[in-house]
């Protein structure tokens, strides 16, 4: 059994591992870096940050076994930006011979291309949140701004807690069951991103 | 036609150039005097609401090294904002190192000059939206803006025999996340950015574009993003000397019709 509070953050030596880690540190907490199944088991809340391409980010679980282990935590998991992605069925992203990069499938949702109606892409830079589905995962951000960098989006669905509006509204963060995700970086969304992990901390980690 | 809804806001970016740990300023590329502490300084500028950061480490390309990586992750562990490191970058092995310490993106310039296929191997390794692509542009006596190289060291820098519009589209080709415009011949001189030459690359930029060199007041950054259609605008001494307060600004541009996060 973990320490309370105790939280494990997928080592997937993605690009922006550093960066949460620090964003965390900031907030007190100092958390696990692991790819061990039982570490990630054992953690009260697991994180899964992102940041490269979903077919890539996906090989580099598979290699270390972990799609399965992360599709049955139970506890909270939280998913930044490509991280968040993975938690779909599906992404169009990677997708070779007409089939999508197939993801961990806990979030009944998809990984779209961005349109954005003619406006640069990537969408980079601070937009604003607008919550739809009240969460005590977004308290406090309603409005705020938040920093985004990424090309794929997941459109608004029945998972969607907040969206924002690049060209076409997206799932600017989304939910199910204990699974949720934010497009954006929290590790880098100023005073709002370190709000919104400061909820995800405080979320009820129940059914350990 | 109706414009596309968007809430994205326009962003403000320090830039921070770096040579021996220290944070410089010259002018025209030329003649640094230190300006302070990476570190402090980064923090000091994301506390008055900088929307990103850029470090570039000046003398990297020009004498072969890469840049000295511990300030990286000194810089990502005490700011909340992104920051793009820039300056000798030329393998995905020195990215990695690089964005390993915590830095979201990387900016490269004149090795992508001397090899554009390593725009390609950063795009395919780290993902389109942390490769950035600088570009140093200088208009000669026949009004044409071409490409230079190597603009860190004065005995170095070199034309390169690219127009700058057909390097931006050909950076774009290759995968480029976002281009930094530098236009050389307003760097450090404080009388507004290059609006007619940005312009221009925007139309043929359809990647996130900043411009960069001449802020000098306020108004030079409604100019830019009013008249240049740029993502943002990235600027140096104006705030190094204390001449512009990011809040001030960011308030004026809010007065204008500029989206800005607030502060």
């Amino acid at each position: 059994m973990a320490a309370p509070g105790s939280l494990a953050i997928v080592d997937t030596r993605c690009a922006n591992l550093a960066s949460v880690v620090f964003a965390f540190g900031r907030l007190g907490v100092q958390p696990l870096v692991t790819a061990d199944p039982a570490e990630l088991r054992a953690a009260e809340r697991v994180l899964l940050p992102g940041v490269g391409t979903a077919g890539a980010a996906m090989r580099e679980l598979e290699r270390l076994g972990l799609p399965q282990v992360l599709r049955s935590l139970r506890q909270p998991v939280l998913g930044i930006c490509l991280g968040m992605q993975l938690l779909t069925r599906e992404s169009e992203e990677s997708a070779q011979g007409g089939q999508n990069q197939r993801c961990l499938g806990v979030v009944d949702a998809a990984t779209r291309r961005m349109e954005a109606d003619g406006l640069s892409l990537p969408h980079m830079g601070w937009n604003r949140l607008e919550v739809g589905q009240p969460s005590p995962l977004l308290a406090g951000l309603d409005g705020a701004y938040v920093y985004y960098v990424h090309g794929y989006a997941v459109p608004r669905g029945p998972a969607t807690l907040a969206q924002t509006t690049y060209g076409q509204p997206f799932s600017a963060v989304l939910a199910q069951g204990n699974f949720y995700g934010a497009q954006f970086h929290p590790e880098r969304s100023g005073p709002a991103g370190a709000r919104l992990l400061r909820n995800f901390l405080e979320l009820e980690a129940g059914r350990c | 036609m109706t414009a596309p809804v968007s809430d994205l806001t326009r962003r403000i970016i320090p830039c921070l150039d770096v040579k021996g740990g220290q944070v410089v300023k010259g002018v025209q590329f030329r003649a640094h005097e230190v300006v302070g502490d990476p570190v402090a300084l980064a923090r000091r500028y994301a506390a008055a609401g900088a929307d990103e950061l850029v470090f570039y480490d000046i003398t990297a390309s020009s004498d072969g090294r890469t840049v000295g990586k511990e300030w990286v992750s000194d810089i990502a562990r005490v700011i909340d904002i992104p920051f793009c490191v820039a300056g000798g970058i030329r393998s995905v092995g020195q990215a990695r190192e690089v964005l390993s310490r915590g830095a979201d993106k990387i900016s490269v310039n004149s090795p992508a000059l001397e090899r554009p296929e390593l725009i390609e191997e950063l795009v395919a390794e780290f993902g389109q939206q942390c490769v950035v692509v600088g570009v140093d542009s200088f208009q000669d006596k026949a009004g044409k803006y071409r490409v230079y190289q190597f603009t860190g060291d004065e005995a170095r820098t070199r034309e390169t025999g690219w127009e700058t519009l057909d390097w931006v589209r050909e950076a774009v080709r290759r995968g480029a996340g976002e281009i930094v415009l530098n236009c050389m011949n307003r760097d450090g001189v404080r009388q507004g950015y290059d609006v007619a030459q940005l312009a221009a690359v925007r139309a043929v930029c359809p990647v996130p574009l900043i411009a960069s060199g001449g802020a000098g007041a306020k108004e030079h950054f409604t100019a830019v993003f009013q008249q240049a259609g740029v993502d943002g605008a990235l600027a140096a001494s104006v705030f190094h000397k204390g001449l512009l307060e990011l809040p001030d600004l960011k308030a004026e541009l809010t007065r204008q019709g500029v989206p800005i996060r607030p502060v």
